[in-house]
């Protein structure tokens, strides 16, 4: 028999991410369905506002939060679907990683999805709503990486909880979104105030509470997850 | 194979095994014997109020392929997966090795798993999902490890196709590579026959055969009783979450045999779970 070592929580980790990167890569189904969105959610929130009431720059922050939260369930949906679908999760259940090393995997996977996503939604935003670039827009995609942490930290749990549920599509969302909203307070205020020029350390304790919220989600998810796993 | 079913006897004796066989391989163990391949002592797991498994014992020794016999819903599966640390029981405690799979990732790393479902990703290549999982076992050199693992299972030609491009046979043999490219000493398998042609089949059963000589433990489920004597060293039938039978397959007339499981199974299917007339150890 071949001596075997395998990985650390770590290493196992950054497998099963490549992995499902791997398979995203190959069938981009969740990713140009999470793009079309933000991209169609954009120009219709620029069409449906009265542009004479609130002006485009004033109306991005607020966009910008609603199309994040509804593409992160759309790429979290994926998440542990593509485990469900030939019982891929029992192969990882019955090799020797750990199960947190598996939750890590998934929500690596998951926030370099998101932050894919973002990276076209970013300039799109700033083009159809006048926003300024450079300092202002940097500051901002800083903010929603933040945040996009948060809600993979929650959202990759609640995905794994979801999806050996009849309606998954729905539970998802209904268990998520809850959480969801001190991110999306934290970060819709901080990015409001940096559009509109105010000082950084103005939006400080809003990136320590998303900070905070990051690093209390990661850990207590991790440490949950194992229990998700169990029927 | 423990078939005495009586633990508390194997308990009090320091035997190795008992003199006279009044019970076929009525095998006790010291506390010094090395721990079973796999321990199910006195497992039950219910789902809701249904109990699929129910107070099973069951001790396979390294080496052993024990083939699990059963009609639709006896518990086979559910057993299998108890073995494989995939569900808990509700009562009872079930070791590989000594251990909990559960809890002890080592153990795991000798432990493989094929489903009745491929447990594979469809977008990935044959050679990826192989990779993937030598990767996982720590396999050194896993991408020499995959495609010997696929040779072997006479799929090497096709090891750059995506899984979803294959027929339900081939994934079949991708799924058996996956399961074996770590060169388990514990396989567990739930239908591996399904879906395989001639070829497949026989690809199967000398793997299954190489393992063992290898001193590989198996657990065979499998509704093809003809399937599974001729890889089992032993033979248990299950019906309604019980073990109703135990045989040495050395022991048996497989023709008997057969005819006497038929009866078992119609018993139990007029009667509802249980066998209305259990049939008696025939060895």
């Amino acid at each position: 028999m071949n001596e075997l070592r395998p990985p650390g929580t770590l290493g196992a980790a950054l497998l099963v991410a490549r992995k499902d990167l791997a398979i995203e890569f190959r069938t981009r189904t969740a990713f140009l369905s999470a793009l079309v969105f933000a991209v169609l959610a954009l120009c219709i929130f620029y069409f449906a506002w009265d542009g004479s009431i609130v002006s485009p720059t004033e109306l991005a922050p607020g966009v910008l939060w609603v199309v994040l939260a509804f593409s992160a369930l759309l790429g979290l949906q994926r998440s542990f679907g593509i485990e469900e679908h030939d019982r891929g999760i029992d192969a990882l259940l019955v090799s020797p990683v750990s199960r947190e090393s598996i939750y890590v995997g998934k929500a690596i996977g998951n926030f370099v999805f998101l932050c894919a996503i973002q990276v076209v939604t970013m300039p799109a935003l700033a083009l159809f709503y006048n926003v300024r670039g450079g300092r202002p827009l940097l500051l901002v995609a800083g903010i929603v990486l933040l945040a996009v942490l948060g809600i993979v930290a929650v959202g990759t749990l609640f995905s794994a909880m979801a999806v050996n549920t009849r309606m998954a599509e729905l539970l998802l969302p209904m268990l998520s979104l809850p959480f969801f909203v001190p991110v999306l307070m934290s970060g819709a205020q901080a990015a409001t105030r940096v559009l509109q020029g105010r000082p950084v350390a103005e939006v400080a304790p809003l990136l320590k509470l998303l900070v905070a919220f990051d690093i209390v989600f990661l850990f207590a998810c991790t440490v949950a997850f194992p229990y998700t796993l169990d029927e | 194979m423990d078939w005495s079913g009586n633990r508390g006897a194997r308990q009090r004796n320091s035997m190795k095994r008992t003199g006279p066989r009044t019970e076929p391989n009525a095998y006790l163990w010291t506390m010094s014997s090395p721990p079973p391949a796999v321990e199910v002592s006195g497992a039950s797991r219910s789902f809701g109020r249904r109990r699929a498994v129910d107070s099973v014992d069951l001790t396979v020794r390294s080496g052993d392929c024990v083939a699990l016999f059963g009609p639709n819903g006896a518990g086979k599966t559910t057993l299998l997966r108890l073995i494989a640390g995939l569900i808990k029981p509700t009562k009872g405690t079930v070791r590989v090795g000594g251990h909990s799979l559960r809890d002890d990732a080592a153990m795991r790393a000798r432990v493989g798993l094929i489903s009745h479902q491929s447990m594979l990703y469809g977008a990935l290549t044959a050679r990826e999902n192989v990779e993937f999982a030598a990767k996982l076992y720590g396999v050194p050199r896993p991408r020499e490890a995959a495609l010997r693992a696929l040779e072997r299972m006479q799929i090497a030609e096709r090891a750059g196709a995506p899984v979803k491009s294959l027929s339900r046979g081939l994934q079949q043999r991708v799924s058996i590579a996956r399961a074996v490219v770590h060169e388990p000493s514990v396989v567990l398998l739930d239908e591996p026959y399904t879906g395989l042609d001639t070829i497949g089949g026989g690809a199967l059963t000398d793997m299954l055969m190489l393992l063992r000589s290898e001193g590989a433990s198996l657990v065979l489920v499998t509704h093809n009783v003809d399937e599974g004597l001729a890889v089992a060293s032993h033979a248990v039938v299950m019906i309604g979450g019980r073990i109703e039978r135990r045989d040495d397959v050395a022991d048996l007339d497989p023709r008997a045999y057969l005819a006497d499981y038929r009866a078992l199974a119609s018993n139990a299917d007029r009667s509802g779970r249980r066998p209305a007339n259990p049939v008696s150890v025939s060895a």
